[in-house]
């Protein structure tokens, strides 16, 4: 096998992948702007996408907000700074863990349902229905998942933040020896308006990556069962891996300096 | 519509998926009130050719019209105005899941024409009855329904809002005989009543000598033969006569690859 045809054919692959995918963005935020809105239904992908998820996040956080205060302690107490680890839980986890968290455990649960979903209805030829019943699939599927996935993020984010910085006072409080008023006299001093806002730019953006990998796997899905299945690791594998490049992007322009 | 303008034309329609040409130059035209089935082996591109016609694929040559206009690359309002012409009867009913079947029904009268849904349910529970439903089916949902069952809904949903034209894919395949000639049966009375017009596509003969007046066969991406229902077995050509006595042997070969 001639492996320049194999590198070349791979290349062009890639690039009709990304106009693909370009297109298809283009297409599902122009769809926004135009009537008909669909209310109800996007009503309903905000409860499915938000509310639905608010348990998994809630637990992600509450954990992950309590593992940080005792890595922090730990680490800190080799230069005598255990006292901040307040300030480092909270900075910690609205800036980064806070949305990074929320937008993998959304990305694992609700990626993964859209693709199943959309990618169901295109094998069995329910979008195609949909646009003989002079409906627009991009309208009444996509927009909806995307506007959901952008609005309630970052409300979950914002939970997610205050159950994250109550997991670090649990085990601040009950394992390390903090008095609970000054530990959250610090938190509240120390935090900042840019932290919090910065957590939820970045979660609205991973809320769109989510609601995008999900609808666009499930609408290009082919072949049945292992079409659908194939299309449901895709959109949660690359939702993860876009979350987490978008991630590291937009830590270094929202604090440039 | 001018006087003797088909009501549906296609013209050296081509299409190919990568290196796969599906259609290599279709030629057909259906008259006003006529019901013509296209007949043609599993993959000869049948569904590729109603989804080009419907516009859910554009052909890469050729055009089709519909009315007199050219609605191969028709967008917006024009393409709006061409879906409303059309209802379709999915192979696999293709109802949607996520809604009672009355709401499968009444769904282009709710979100395509912008009916009140206190309305469109009653036009929604007249359909099911033309299609031998009762009322109570409205309310179950599509899972709960036997295949022939869907189908009946998938025919109700298809004739909803009045189309002109109605596209049949596969209308009896996965059915058991009885239940595929009651199908039959109620293509036959649905189109008489409402005066449309059909295309339909199937490998089903029986069902192809019942719902057609007209029949066309489909192979490798070009129509073979045209004619007349009740010519179809003097036509004298032994790909179509291969095709609709189902024998082994002959001109046709099984394609391996979809």
């Amino acid at each position: 096998m001639n492996i320049f045809a194999a590198i070349g054919r791979m290349v062009l692959l890639t690039f009709a992948e990304a106009g693909r995918l370009t297109l298809f963005t283009l297409s599902a935020v122009l769809n926004i702007v135009q009537v008909p809105i669909y209310w109800r239904l996007i009503g309903q992908q905000m409860m499915r996408i938000g509310y639905f998820s608010l348990p998994v996040v809630g637990l992600t956080a509450f954990f992950t907000g309590g593992a940080l205060a005792l890595q922090i302690y730990m680490g800190s107490d080799r230069f005598g700074a255990e006292s901040f680890v307040p300030n480092i839980v909270v900075l910690g986890i609205t800036r980064e863990l806070g949305p990074v968290i929320a937008g993998l455990m959304v990305a694992g649960r609700v990626a993964a349902a859209i693709a199943a979903e959309i990618g169901t209805m295109r094998v069995t030829e329910q979008i195609d229905a949909l646009t003989t019943l002079s409906t627009n699939p991009m309208k009444y599927l996509v927009v909806p998942r995307l506007v959901a996935a952008v609005v309630t993020l970052p409300l979950l984010v914002l939970i997610a933040d205050a159950i994250g910085v109550f997991g670090g006072y649990v085990v601040s409080t009950q394992s390390l020896g903090f008095n609970g008023a000054v530990y959250i006299k610090n938190t509240v001093d120390f935090v900042t308006h840019d932290d919090v806002q910065s957590g939820v730019i970045k979660v609205a953006v991973f809320g769109f990556i989510i609601a995008l990998m999900g609808c666009y796997n499930g609408f290009h899905s082919r072949g049945g069962a292992q079409g659908v299945g194939a299309a449901t690791t895709n959109a949660v594998v690359s939702s993860s891996i876009l979350i987490l490049a978008a991630n590291y992007f937009l830590t270094s322009v929202l604090f440039e300096k | 519509m001018v006087a003797g303008t088909p009501k549906i034309e296609l013209r050296g329609v081509k299409k190919r998926f990568g290196s796969k040409v599906v259609l290599d130059g279709i030629d057909l035209t259906i008259d006003a009130g006529s019901s013509l089935v296209v007949i043609g082996g599993s993959g000869t591109g049948k569904s590729v050719m109603i989804k080009c016609v419907l516009g859910i694929l554009t052909p890469d040559e050729g055009r089709i019209f519909v009315d007199g206009i050219d609605v191969t690359r028709a967008r917006g309002r024009a393409r709006d105005a061409q879906l409303k012409k059309f209802g379709m009867l999915f192979q696999g009913a293709a109802l949607f899941d996520s809604l009672p079947v009355w709401e499968n029904v009444a769904f282009g009268l709710i979100q395509g024409r912008g009916l009140p849904r206190r309305k469109a349910k009653d036009i929604a529970i007249e359909k099911l009855a033309k299609v031998g439903l009762t009322a109570d089916v409205g309310a179950l949902w599509p899972s709960e329904l036997s295949g022939g069952m869907q189908k009946r809904v998938g025919l109700a949903r298809a004739i909803a809002a009045d189309p002109d034209i109605i596209f049949f894919d596969e209308p009896t395949t996965g059915l058991d005989p009885i239940m595929a000639d009651i199908i039959n049966d109620l293509i036959v009375s649905t189109v008489k009543d409402l005066g449309v017009t059909t295309l339909s596509i199937t490998h089903d003969m029986a069902s192809a000598r019942k719902i057609s007046n007209r029949i066309a066969m489909l192979y490798q991406g070009k129509i073979i033969w045209d004619g007349p229902t009740a010519e179809i077995d003097k036509n004298g050509n032994a790909y179509v006569d291969q095709f609709i006595h189902g024998r082994a042997e002959g001109p046709i070969k099984m394609q391996v690859r979809s």
